[in-house]
């Protein structure tokens, strides 16, 4: 059977050039299999949904450890919707304080990975919440 | 002497499990045997190598009493939110007996972006103070007399410009810019390797660095020019050795690039200064700062000639490892920014930040702050580790790990000298991939528990949630409220001159922070400055490595 690999975009939005994370889960999500875009420091909200958008991705990783997560998430959420992506699963990792969780996860944020999180646990995630999308 | 303990352990060992694991490693994945003895120092000589305190190659240490005469400066990282928030907060910490202002400034600044274009929505005041012009600067060193704090000031693209702003706040607090005591990171090369907060390419931003060294040599003697930092290398997840040699190597660069320039090296060697990391690995950090001062000796006198010991000895500054504080049971991070500390104060540090336990999650709170603070004056006051030069000096294991580091780092110095030196080496992603690679491998080592961390994947728990600093989303209303009055009130035409003179001059060959400081002067702002630079260097565009 051949089945359609997992298709993913790891993205830094923002100014901040901290790229530790994002790179290690690019490394680990393609060597779980999938398919890793990552596209690179200092993307803004529009870049990065017709990045996703082109790249027709299952899945958008953002990594911010900069605090602008309350206004770069919410905004690539609002891009998404108008694009009509609202299929895309949208995951979290960073520096992000406990009390921004619950709004951030309002405005569509599907999971917030902090610090300290295993690169199996983000992979199991990733294929779990897309195959629930394929049913 | 060690065949005897291998015979000693093989027969304990038999029948029994003798060792907790097959093999032992540092944190950075560098072996460690079971036992040191004099056989592992043979054909070393302690005379040569070793030597005493505050004696070339320094390798103990660069004063001849280290602690006993001077503690270290306790230099707490701060800034946040408007220049008035960080204002206060210097004051706060002052008051506290913190003994150097160290600032932070928020990725808008560092970016060189005024708080009001559009890039800046959501960063303005958030890991840092927001900077725009010398109004500013002038809010945040309000009542703090520049003639009594030495300041450290953490920013590297728009370095010059900032450093401007600081010498013009002096002036008009009528301080002597020769009596300026502090450092400026300016440390562009491991921006490129491992921050990425870079805007120019590499070598109109070299150009500007030796500007600032130039200007420094002239105008402010007890000024550091430059920090050249392992801490950010470390932090993108760097092996102690590749935080070692990639530093010394882009001071290598920077000391070539000034002697281009026509300066005498030991007219500006002795005011650069070094930045490292204090990571967990407590006896690794202590033979990565031996290795750091015996390289940089030989390096001095033999590679550029330098006459002056005070070229050869290397000063540093230490931060504890940002990247090993954990957001679970984040109590567990003043224990380990404690180790780290000692650490860096049994290597000699000369400054010292220690970070807080809640910066997992945030910008540290007034009382993380405080007890991080706390820490050093425990170490410095109680531990009585600082009533010997150098206690460690002829550790059998220590010895051994400091020239194990010291050989790994030349080996890596001389890899990047053949390929043309840092800045071909960053332009074919050399440091870089070797980073990238040394972060992936940690982290499976994590994922597979081969390296346990507490209260991550080992002896977990939940706990309840931190206080942790808000910063106000106000911020970016009130600077570009500011800015706006700003450009309203200051002479355009004034402004326009001076940014119009720095484009002529960013097109030829001068020494810019004369021009420069007239911009600041003239209130242009910080993103004026830059963007008119850029205007003439262009914009540095990296090939992402995964």
């Amino acid at each position: 059977m051949l089945e359609k690999r997992i298709r993913v975009l790891i993205a830094k939005p923002g100014l901040d050039g901290h790229d530790r994370g994002a790179k290690i889960i690019a490394r680990a999500l393609r060597d779980a299999g999938m398919e890793v875009i990552y596209t690179g420091l200092r993307q803004t909200p529009e870049m990065i949904a017709s990045a996703a958008l082109q790249e027709d991705v299952d899945v958008i990783g953002l990594s911010i450890l900069s605090g602008a997560h309350n206004t770069l998430a919410p905004q690539l959420m609002n891009l998404l919707h108008e694009k009509g992506m609202d299929g895309v699963t949208v995951l979290l990792g960073g520096t992000i304080p406990a009390a921004d969780i619950p709004a951030l996860k309002k405005a569509g944020i599907a999971e917030i990975f902090l610090p300290g999180t295993s690169t199996q646990d983000i992979v199991d995630f990733v294929r779990q919440s897309v195959e629930a999308k394929a049913r | 002497m060690s065949s005897r303990h291998e015979e000693t352990t093989r027969r304990t060992a038999s029948g029994q499990p003798g060792e907790r694991a097959d093999e032992f490693t540092t944190v950075s994945n560098h072996p460690v045997r079971r036992l040191y003895t004099p056989e592992d120092l043979s054909g070393w000589e302690p005379v040569r190598k070793l030597v005493l305190p505050g004696e070339p190659p320094y390798t103990r240490g660069i004063h001849p009493l280290m602690y006993r005469s001077r503690l270290w400066t306790m230099r707490q990282f701060a800034g946040f939110g408007s220049a008035e928030d960080s204002n206060q907060r210097f004051r706060y910490l002052l008051s506290q007996g913190q003994t150097g202002l160290s600032v932070a400034f928020d990725l808008p600044t560092l970016m060189g972006y005024d708080s009001d274009h559009a890039l800046a929505e959501g960063e303005v005041g958030k890991c840092g103070v927001a900077i725009s012009s010398l109004a500013d600067m002038e809010l945040l060193f309000d009542r703090i007399p520049l003639g009594g704090v030495s300041t450290s000031m953490t920013i590297n693209s728009p370095a010059a410009i900032i450093w401007a702003m600081y010498l013009a706040v002096a002036e008009k607090q009528g301080v002597d810019w020769a009596a300026l005591n502090g450092t400026l990171q300016n440390d562009i090369l491991k921006e490129y390797i491992a921050q990425k907060e870079y805007i120019y390419p590499p070598k109109p931003s070299m150009r500007l660095v030796i500007d600032t060294f130039e200007f420094g040599a002239r105008h402010t003697p007890k000024f550091n020019a430059i920090s050249i930092s392992g801490y950010h290398i470390r932090e993108a997840g760097s092996t102690a050795i590749q935080e070692l040699a990639f530093t010394l190597r882009d001071a290598i660069e920077y000391v070539e690039w000034g002697v281009a320039r026509g300066m005498g090296v030991d007219d500006f060697a002795p005011r650069l200064s070094f930045f490292f990391n204090a990571h967990n690995d407590f006896f690794e950090e202590i033979a990565k700062y031996r290795a750091a001062r015996r390289i940089w000796h030989r390096v001095m006198t033999e590679r550029f000639g330098a006459k002056s010991p005070r070229s050869w000895a290397l000063r540093f500054h230490a931060q504890t490892a940002g990247c090993s504080l954990t957001a679970q049971q984040p109590y567990n991070n003043v224990v380990r920014t404690a180790l780290q500390a000692l650490a860096a104060v049994m290597g000699g540090a000369q400054s010292l930040h220690t970070n807080s336990l809640d910066e997992a999650w945030a910008l540290p709170t007034e009382f993380a702050a405080t007890l991080a603070l706390r820490t050093q004056q425990i170490l410095a006051h109680e531990s009585g580790v600082t009533s010997v030069a150098d206690p460690l000096g002829g550790s059998y294991f220590l010895e051994t790990l400091t020239n194990e580091v010291e050989a790994g780092a030349l080996e890596y110095i001389r890899k990047i000298d053949a390929m043309g030196g840092m800045i071909p080496a960053i332009e074919r992603g050399f440091p870089q991939r070797e980073i990238a690679d040394s972060a992936y491998r940690y982290q499976v080592a994590v994922d597979r528990k081969e390296k346990i961390i507490v209260g991550v994947n080992e002896f977990t728990g939940e706990e309840k949630p931190l206080e942790t600093l808000q910063i106000d989303e106000s911020v970016r209303g009130s600077q570009t409220e500011r800015l706006r009055s700003l450009r309203a009130e200051r002479s355009s035409d004034a402004v326009q001159r001076s940014l119009s003179a720095l484009r002529k001059g960013a097109e030829g060959s001068e020494n810019l922070m004369p021009l420069i400081y007239d911009t600041v002067k003239d209130y242009a702002t910080l993103g004026e400055i830059c963007a008119a630079l850029q205007e003439v260097f262009g914009t540095h565009e990296e090939a992402a490595v995964t």
